[in-house]
């Protein structure tokens, strides 16, 4: 029986984490991530969870405790943004290269400087390349839900690698909006004990993690991530069929608002995708042919999924809510575009930076945005790469 | 859809009263949102904080810019904030003041829909003992508003400073005094 | 599982044959690893000088000195990476770093 509720995507975070009464949470707070520790240490204290919750000094603490913890056997996890998820950079190459499948509750925040404490993406991007599964969501119940499917993607057997749960600061994690809970036996059934298959705390198979490899195991190594990497995404869209039978809410690696037909598209990711969507509605209803895809997954990245989901689109909208000074766009830009190259898809292409460090993006905003589409596919050339909402 | 603009200073409850009455709208069975615009969090500074009431699913998570309601839970904010930016004509605004409407008109840049008044530090000194602007705000806005129907509104606030104050049942009684009050003299 | 076993990985496998993150799923798997192929020097057990008095034995970092039936034996030269710790404790000088090529 689902819940009928109004969370906060941080409160919304905490409950799914008390639903999976996970072994081991260590923590440092943050802004905007702070509240996820600390919704989760009162089901602690109130004895509703029997998860070790360990407060330590900083975030390469928390990422160190957290994935010693999952060596160890346990099921863990830890929470942060921004400048925390940068001091535990060493850390998450260690999770993911070690093959130890622990969750990282991500409030997305900038990066500094300027500092700054609202929503970009630059942090969750910048470690898109450190080998963990990253998922985003669009609003509380996509958190929550996320939360709930996070563990049972990560922990298969051929994927076993560490999780990224990614929410857009402040918009969703301070945000108070409808939503619906499961019950806590739905979740628990769902998710169930996790059963390593290795672990350092079994007495009948000692162990060692996390050797030195020679240059002749290196390539190897890796390439061992790069698969369990693209595992991931058949697992994940099994576990997302599954949850759909217990929810009633089907996801996939991404999501497509009205763009069977669409001639135009933007891709973007997170919380925009709401805006988004009530622009097109309003488009639509003036016979605009416009749609939305919505990355969900950015690792594994669907590079031939979208390219097949766009490849009938004469103009895409590439939206970053990161910057990767490339000059050239951002990280979804740079990745979609080359999945449509391999792809053979020719659709034009506009780079489009919008949301760092929380401004505001609004409906009238995609308007603009799908019109300027509209005006490239008719010849007019255009910048290519612009930011939104720029003063200049 | 209602969108809802709140204006206040750090610390005087502005976000909690926008919560409050996403939640009374909630248990009337609509879709809510409330959210504040964060900046940095400092006692005494302007905050803004927003609700959006709605019969069908919320999905915008923009800003509100052309809001229906503008709450002013600090009348000082008159010289500092537009508290009427882009406010519907349709709308209106309502601002915490003792002084008559004649004299807030002046600092609303012209604004053409319906001013309302309210003495939340009257009401709140009279029915609480100490000044909680947002308490009585809350109920002004729903007198306004008709975001929420009247007797339920009172039912749910009931209900919620129970569990709220179970330690402190004596501020109960206040609280509701307090709402009941402004729900008169919203004006 | 026994394709993960420590004695058929080595600097040839596949990436499918190394265990996922290089993990060890077996205890003491450096006896398979010669590190006694790092050394310059060796000790040279001298078994008419030595009395038994198994001070040696504890001190070799390597576990190189194997004991049987409460008596020490000749090196195990595929461990002993010749530090010649052994050739100071030993009381009788019946250890040497000489002799051994």
């Amino acid at each position: 029986m689902a819940k009928r509720e109004r969370l906060s995507g941080n409160e919304a975070a905490s409950i799914a984490l008390r639903q999976i009464n996970p072994d081991v949470f260590p923590a440092f707070p943050i802004t905007p991530s702070t509240e996820i520790p600390e919704y989760f240490s009162k089901f602690v204290a109130n004895g509703q969870v029997d998860t070790e919750f360990i407060p330590v000094e900083s975030e390469h603490s928390s990422m160190s405790a957290a994935l010693g913890a999952e060596a160890a056997g346990a099921r863990a996890l830890t929470a942060t943004s921004s400048c925390g998820m940068a001091l535990m950079w060493e850390e998450l190459y260690v999770a993911a290269s070690d093959r130890l499948p622990l969750m990282l509750a991500l409030v997305n925040r900038a990066l500094s400087g300027p500092i700054n404490i609202n929503c970009d993406h630059s942090d969750s991007m910048g470690a898109r390349d450190s080998g963990w599964i990253q998922l985003y969501a669009e609003d509380n119940q996509e958190v929550y839900d996320n939360f709930v499917m996070a563990y049972r993607i990560a922990e298969h057997k051929d994927v076993r690698l560490p999780i990224m749960v990614c929410q857009d600061g402040f918009i969703t994690s301070h945000g108070v909006q409808n939503m619906e809970l499961l019950e806590d036996e739905e979740v628990r059934n769902f998710v169930g004990e996790y059963q390593p298959e290795h672990y350092l705390l079994n007495p009948k198979e000692p162990m060692a993690v996390g050797p030195y490899a020679v240059s002749n195991y290196y390539m190897e190594s890796k390439y061992g991530q790069v698969q369990a990497m693209k595992n991931a995404k058949q697992v994940a869209i099994d576990v997302m069929n599954e949850f759909a039978k217990i929810s009633g809410r089907q996801y996939g690696l991404f999501e497509e608002y009205r763009l069977e037909d669409a001639e135009y598209a933007i891709v973007l990711i997170g919380s925009a995708a709401g805006t988004a969507k009530d622009a097109i509605d309003r488009l639509r209803e003036e016979g605009r042919k416009v749609g939305l895809l919505k990355i969900r997954f950015f690792r594994p990245f669907p590079g031939e999924e979208i390219a097949k989901a766009l490849s009938k689109v004469k103009v895409v909208g590439l939206m970053d809510r990161a910057e990767s000074f490339s000059g050239n766009g951002g990280p979804l830009c740079a990745e979609t575009m080359a999945a449509l190259h391999r792809a053979g898809n020719t659709a034009k292409t506009v780079e489009y930076m919008y949301g760092l460090g929380g401004r505001d993006i609004k409906v009238e905003d995609f308007w603009h945005i799908f019109d300027e589409l509209e005006e490239v596919a008719n010849g007019k050339v255009v910048d290519g790469y612009s930011y939104i909402g720029l003063r200049k | 859809m209602i969108e809802i603009r709140w204006h206040g200073r750090g610390g005087q409850g502005a976000k909690t009263a926008a919560m409050l009455l996403a939640d009374v709208a909630f248990f009337t069975g609509k879709y809510v949102q409330a959210f504040p615009e964060y900046g940095p969090e400092r006692m005494g500074a302007p905050v803004t904080v927003y609700n959006r009431i709605d019969d069908k699913n919320i999905r915008v998570h923009s800003n509100i810019y052309q809001p229906d309601y503008s709450v002013v839970v600090d009348e000082s904010l008159l010289e500092v904030v537009n508290v009427t930016a882009g406010l519907k004509k349709t709308g209106a605004v309502i601002v915490n003041t003792e002084k008559s409407k004649e004299e807030i008109l002046p600092h609303l840049h012209g604004y053409e829909g319906e001013l309302y008044t309210i003495d939340a530090r009257k009401i709140s000194m009279e029915t609480l003992g100490k000044y909680f602007p947002n308490t009585p705000m809350l109920a002004a806005v729903v007198k306004v508003t008709k975001a929420v129907d009247e007797d339920t509104f009172l039912k749910e606030m009931e209900d919620s400073f129970r569990k709220k104050f179970a330690t402190k049942p004596e501020v109960i009684e206040g609280n509701l005094k307090a709402l009941k009050a402004a729900l008169k003299e919203v004006q | 599982m026994a394709e993960f076993k420590a004695e058929n990985i080595n600097e040839k496998s596949k990436w499918n044959e190394i265990t996922p993150g290089n993990q060890i799923y077996e205890p003491a798997t450096s006896k398979l690893f010669h590190t006694g192929e790092w050394s310059k020097d060796k000790p040279c057990f001298i078994q008419e000088k030595c009395t038994q008095c198994l001070l040696c034995t504890p001190v070799c970092p390597d576990s190189a000195i194997p004991v049987k039936d409460m008596k020490r034996l000749d090196f195990d030269y595929d461990h002993c990476k010749g530090c010649g710790i052994c050739v100071k404790a030993c009381p009788f000088h019946a250890i040497t770093m000489e002799g051994v090529k």
